[in-house]
């Protein structure tokens, strides 16, 4: 038997959007404090910073349109649940040209308003954003010219680095200066890995024969981690290692050290290069 | 045929389809190669090695490999070696494979044994002409990493079916290194030593039991 309702209808989407208000009002200011403040990947360097303050904005910005879905449901669930038997039909829908319009507009300029921040945070604000721009950056920070390079070879399975500034010194170990701009230079001397810094906010695939450039600006001393984040082989989930942001004394001191710990090996190692297509190749079938 | 009949074959066919994918997937992930103890007490104990060009046996006769050798002197075809914790393990591989060079020159410096040396052939060397090397001994964990030897390319009298025997043309490569807790740690060859594959770095590079072993370090 249907039925149609009746009498004075209760305003349903006030309610909804009061609960929804009051809910968005609490969520969003303990995202930003508290949530925020532990959020990936941190603020040891500008990149990584700026990775944050992304996150956090996004996260802002989606937990009220998710918030508006629940109560949505958990309310017409509550409200609009069939009791008895008799099975009611409820009032019929009509379009409403108003809230298709604003909701259309509302969205867009959601989309195309994060779409001119992260294009402006990639490019200028925080340069690539530690991301790896191949061998020839578009987004380059102020004085990229005197960054520290730093060369980052991936093999299967483990990282060198190698540090032509300072003779070409290549090591097992990763260390940078505090508050020097540092340009990575990833490759690969056999398959493709992914140079993955957490901390740091870098993350540049390590292909052969490319030399892949990331940026990063050090703002505080400590260790971070050091990951492949591409399927290498057999050992791909080993290839992990910490690496130290040091200050400029301490870098100084751990170079000169390092020096000494590798001397023997400096005369065989080839000139620096920004990609290597080394030997031996006999093995190859 | 029945409909009952064709109902049982196409059953058990489908039975006998699973149960071997099932067989397959089990004995891929079970199967390991036998674990191999290193000699004598801690905290000094022994492990001795070889490394060999091609093996010469099924299912892989062409694949280089290691073998290690047991308390009773035989060698076995296994990667996976168990050695104490905090001990002193003195390290003998004998290579029989030729120099093939190592792809990153700087594996060139041994590192992680006693005295940042190795005695290659009687000669303590604290670096290997990279061109001269054959394989690579490391265990990353404990930042070992020492390059092997080579046999010359004209030497007479080369190994070609393992386990190789002394009298073959060889080079004796000796190093000491320590272990830390217990705990289970990998090795592997940092040489693309994989012939027949791309760039030599599939099979034996990609399999334990050949190229890639595990240490087992045991309190």
């Amino acid at each position: 038997m249907t039925e149609i309702v009746s009498g004075r209808i209760p305003r349903h989407g006030r309610r909804i959007i009061g609960i929804w208000l009051v809910l968005t009002a609490v969520a969003v200011p303990l995202i930003v404090l508290v949530l925020g403040p532990h959020l990936p990947p941190g603020r040891m360097t500008a990149e990584a910073a700026s990775q944050r303050d992304a996150n956090v904005l996004m996260t802002a910005l989606l937990v009220p349109i998710a918030l508006l879905v629940v109560v949505c449901f958990v309310y017409s669930f509550a409200v609009f649940r069939q009791r008895g038997e008799v099975i009611l039909d409820g009032p019929p829908l009509k379009g409403h040209a108003g809230a298709q319009l604003f909701w259309i507009v509302l969205t867009s300029l959601i989309v195309l308003a994060l779409a001119v921040w992260g294009s402006y945070t990639l490019i200028a604000g925080s340069h690539g954003a530690g991301g790896g721009q191949g061998p020839d950056p578009v987004a380059k920070p102020n004085g990229y010219q005197h960054a520290l390079p730093v060369q980052v070879i991936g093999q299967q399975w483990e990282w060198t680095f190698r540090y032509p500034t300072y003779g070409g010194l290549e090591t097992r170990d990763l260390a940078i200066p505090n508050h020097v701009l540092v340009a990575f230079h990833v490759t690969s001397i056999d398959v493709t890995h992914s140079f993955w810094a957490y901390e740091l906010g870098v993350k540049a695939d390590a292909v052969p024969g490319v030399d892949n450039v990331a940026y990063v600006h050090a703002h505080k001393t400590g260790f971070f981690q050091i990951r492949c984040a591409e399927l290498c082989g057999l050992w791909h989930g080993h290839m992990a290692k910490k690496g130290r942001v040091l200050s400029s004394s301490a870098f100084q001191a751990w170079i000169a050290a390092a020096k000494t710990k590798n001397a023997a090996v400096m005369a065989y190692l080839p000139k620096y290069n920004r990609v290597y297509f080394p030997a031996p190749l006999r093995r190859a079938g | 045929m029945s409909k009952a009949a064709r109902f049982g074959i196409v059953s058990a066919g489908i039975a006998a389809g699973a149960a071997l994918i099932a067989f397959y997937i089990v004995s891929y992930l079970t199967v390991t190669p036998p674990v191999v103890a290193a000699t004598g007490t801690a905290p000094q104990v022994n492990l001795t090695l070889q490394t060999v060009a091609a093996f010469g046996h099924p299912p892989h006769v062409d694949w280089v490999s290691y073998l290690a050798e047991n308390a009773h002197g035989k060698w076995v075809h296994s990667t996976v070696l168990r050695v104490p914790a905090n001990s002193t393990v003195n390290v003998t591989i004998y290579q029989f494979d030729t120099a093939t060079g190592l792809r990153n020159p700087f594996w060139g410096r041994p590192r992680g044994t006693a005295g940042g040396t190795i005695n290659v052939d009687g000669k303590t060397l604290n670096v290997l002409n990279p061109d001269l090397a054959s394989h690579t001994f490391a265990i990353p964990d404990l930042g070992v990493s020492v390059p092997l030897k080579g046999v010359a390319d004209d030497a007479k009298n080369q190994c070609s079916v393992a386990p190789c025997s002394l009298s073959e043309a060889h080079t004796t490569v000796k190093f000491s290194f320590q272990t830390g807790k217990p705990g289970k740690l990998r090795w592997q060859c940092f040489v693309p030593c994989a012939a027949g594959f791309p760039l030599g770095f599939g099979g034996p590079m990609q399999s334990l039991g050949w190229m890639d072993g595990y240490l087992e370090v045991v309190g």
